[in-house]
């Protein structure tokens, strides 16, 4: 028996100090040293104080904003320390509910606009934080910022393709804008 | 499917190969005990003294599987002990509680059995200390003990007339300083250079431009939610004008969740969330590290039975039916839904949006990356997902079910999926041996009554396991309750949910909610017994291999290296499955199917 017990035990602990201690350490050392600011949460700073992290979506809801995905998390939309999608399934009636009161704030903010909304502006995301949204979603949202702002439709237009992240080689990713920083830069007047 | 998609998924699979393929000789070296490397080896010996293990010694079948069982039973209780015991232990800077006991229970059993299903919410639950000790300690074992495992059965098919099939210390020692270890650390690295986070820092406070109100249920002083007259609750507004960022050592944990096929994430979204997953090349690697072992020990296994055409035959097998599903949810994915439809939703892709089905899906992967992900992280025993899988369509939803239902042996877990695939391809040359009437051979061992055996248990436990339990949490209002769809898709929940565990993969219709005492012990007992009652008929099955004779090939012989071996196993594979589960299929998302696109 002690053939068997003393081997498992001690390699047991021998391989969780290695693995769950010495590696982790090591792992964070690196990060701290080479990549600081990505280690620590990519954290965005506007006049001396931390607003944000530019990987998380905040929830944005006035006119004058750009808004992102949905988020299904509680209590609070874009609570970033319980992350969660809504895990509503295709044929299930809230979902439907969800995209029509979706909807409707979109067209309440924006009476005039028409267009066909985009899919990813009335469904939520993922981890219920998600930063991004695609270009159709932000031109989308072009006319009304331009309005609130007493913007020319073409400066908030420029200021969009200008933080487009394109899709890579025809695969990689999708074309989308970072949501945080297109508002930063509306607030600091960028695209005047 | 889009170009996109067939882009992605011929150039994902093409760099598999070319990086699975010099990985998989290295494996063959460390799996036969035969080469080391500078300090690790050092390390390595260090090791074997203080454990006092002689690595020259090679066990019988019964003590191998012995000495599995002790050390994954040791890590059980470690990992059940450290969650109890978290808010006495170091680097619990949120001041999480103890986690209750069937929780921790569940945990614990599900991070050893490499399934790494998920109950509690990481960032609301587990401390650093938990996270990095406990489970990422489990994530490098579990994958460490299927690789010792796949060794075992190939040393079976190698070895001539031994009594033994390797020595498990070594297996598990080699496995995890040669191999897991290194890899993770290379893929952490660059993880953290695509935005993947790593520290010890307590939550971040930070501003928020625009405030945000949303209502609440009121409470009373003790907690109680208030109701008015008519027994509504009453609800309140609140404004906040701060986010709490959830942080942590993620980068560490996060390669070996995906190296490993464990799939157990950080944070409740996995995957998804954005310091996990933070870019569409992160994604793209994150893909590839799931499938990259897995594939690698096909080649592995080819070397050491000295024929790597058989490890070409396995993987070819493997990746014709992982293209032929995948490419389902491709489709499906991409499909406008017609509710959406009617309200003037714009579902189109096009050069500025992904389009598609977006609901449970984040920007940066868009329909293609999420879809591809879904397909991966389930033909492989991952479960680590990028999207909400119980969001799917219905058919996108279906793929991932059966993938798991056939029993994760498509490219399957590290070590698992090629163990497992092997027993079925025991199972392709008996039928075939059934039809010409000879006894059958596989790699020059005769397949006689006691492999036949120990193949039938293999192959029944797990359809066994997830049909029963689905059935009594039908049957039972704790398995009902906690279902949050309506209708078809309810039921789906439940059986996807024991198709994860009783499977070993971790991915979930995340809306059931599974965190409830009845579920946490019965996911729990379909995590253990669909891990080791597999794990145990193929270690006899290793050890009655080893003490056979390796037989001539002669003009008799079936090869099972051909086109006509991979279309026979793909067939039992296929067949097994369907014969299962399209009773069970049907009542849930075929129904679903039917439902949606009837109008």
């Amino acid at each position: 028996m002690n053939s068997i017990f003393r081997p498992a035990l001690v390699l047991f602990v021998a391989l969780s100090v290695i693995c769950g201690v010495f590696y982790p350490a090591l792992i964070t050392g690196i990060g701290q040293a080479a990549f600081a600011s990505q280690a620590q949460g990519s954290l965005v700073s506007a006049n001396g104080k931390i607003v944000g992290s530019s990987l998380i979506g905040q929830a944005f809801s006035s006119p004058q904003y750009f808004w992102g995905r949905p988020s299904a998390t509680s209590p609070m939309p874009n609570n970033a320390a319980a992350s969660s999608g809504s895990n509503q399934g295709s044929l299930n009636p809230a979902l439907i509910d969800a995209v029509k009161a979706r909807i409707d704030a979109l067209k309440a903010a924006d009476p005039e606009n028409t267009a066909a909304i985009p899919v990813d502006l009335v469904t939520a995301s993922a981890s219920g934080l998600d930063p991004e949204i695609s270009a159709a979603a932000a031109y989308y949202q072009a006319n009304r910022i331009a309005r609130a702002r007493h913007l020319s439709l073409e400066q908030v237009k420029k200021l969009i393709t200008t933080q487009e992240k394109p899709q890579y080689f025809g695969f990689l990713g999708e074309t989308r804008v970072n949501v945080l920083a297109l508002n930063l830069a509306l607030d600091q007047g960028i695209g005047k | 499917m889009s170009a996109q998609s067939l882009l992605l998924l011929g150039i994902l699979l093409s760099l598999l190969f070319a990086l699975a393929y010099p990985l998989g000789l290295y494996l063959a070296k460390i799996g036969e005990s035969t080469t080391t490397f500078g300090w690790i080896s050092k390390l390595e010996h260090g090791l074997y003294r203080l454990a006092g293990i002689d690595p020259n010694s090679s066990m019988n079948w019964k003590t191998y599987a012995f000495a599995l069982l002790v050390f994954n039973g040791i890590g059980t209780l470690a990992v059940y002990a450290v969650q109890r015991l978290q808010t006495s232990l170091p680097l619990n800077p949120q001041a999480f509680p103890n986690v209750s006991p069937d929780s921790a229970f569940n945990t614990a059993v599900s991070f050893v059995s490499n399934t790494n299903w998920q109950g509690y919410a990481g960032e609301s639950t587990m401390s650093y200390f938990t996270q990095m000790l406990a489970l990422t300690g489990q994530n490098f074992f579990s994958a460490a003990t299927g690789m010792a495992v796949a060794y075992a059965l190939i040393r079976g098919f190698a070895s001539h007339s031994t009594k033994t099939i390797g020595n498990f210390w070594v297996d598990i020692t080699r496995s995890t300083l040669y191999v897991l270890l290194p890899l993770s650390t290379v893929f952490a690295i660059f993880l953290m250079g695509q935005g993947v986070i790593q520290n010890f820092s307590s939550y971040q406070e930070v501003s928020l431009l625009d405030p945000v109100t949303y209502s609440q249920a009121k409470t009373t002083a003790d907690g109680q939610p208030l109701k008015d007259e008519k027994g509504n609750p009453v609800m309140e507004n609140v404004t906040v004008k701060t986010q709490t960022l959830a942080l942590g050592p993620v980068a560490s944990q996060e390669a070996i969740k995906l190296l490993g096929t464990n799939g157990g994430g950080f944070f409740n979204a996995n995957s998804a969330h954005p310091f996990e997953n933070p870019t569409p090349l992160s994604n793209f690697f994150e893909m590839l590290s799931i499938l990259l072992i897995p594939t690698a020990l096909c080649f592995a296994f080819g070397k050491m039975v000295g024929d790597m055409r058989q490890g070409w035959a396995i993987l070819g097998a493997m990746t014709l039916i992982f293209v032929l599903l995948s490419s389902v949810v491709l489709v499906a994915e991409q499909q406008a839904h017609p509710a959406l439809q009617a309200l003037n939703v714009d579902q189109t892709s096009s050069a500025l949006q992904a389009g598609g089905n977006m609901e449970g899906k984040e920007s940066r992967f868009g329909a293609s990356a999420s879809a591809l992900f879904a397909a991966i992280t389930t033909t492989t025993s991952c479960g680590a997902v990028n999207s909400m899988h119980d969001s799917f369509m219905p058919l996108g939803g279906m793929v991932p079910l059966i993938l798991m239902q056939f029993g994760e042996v498509v490219f399957g877990g590290v070590g698992s999926g090629l163990y497992g695939m092997l027993i079925f391809a025991i199972l392709a040359v008996f039928i075939a041996g059934l039809m010409i009437g000879r006894t059958p051979e596989y790699l020059g061992k005769k397949i006689q009554a006691f492999e036949m055996k120990m193949t039938s248990i293999v192959i029944l436990v797990t359809p066994v396991l997830v049909l029963s339990c689905t059935a009594l949490a039908l049957m039972s209002d704790a398995g009902t309750s906690s279902i949050a769809n309506p209708n078809a898709h309810g039921f789906a929940e439940i059986l996807y949910a024991f198709s994860s565990a009783a499977n070993n993969n971790g991915s979930a219709f995340a809306g059931l909610n599974a965190n409830t005492p009845f579920y946490n012990s019965l996911l729990a007992m379909a995590m253990w017994f669909g891990r080791f009652a597999m794990i145990i008929p193929i270690l006899a099955i290793a050890g009655s291999l080893a003490e056979k004779k390796r037989l001539e090939v002669t003009a008799g012989t079936m090869p099972t290296h051909g086109v006509l071996f991979i279309a026979l196993l793909i067939s039992v594979v296929v067949l097994v499955g369907v014969l299962n589960y399209v009773p069970a299929l049907a009542l849930g998302p075929i129904v679903e199917h039917l439902q949606l696109f009837a109008r």
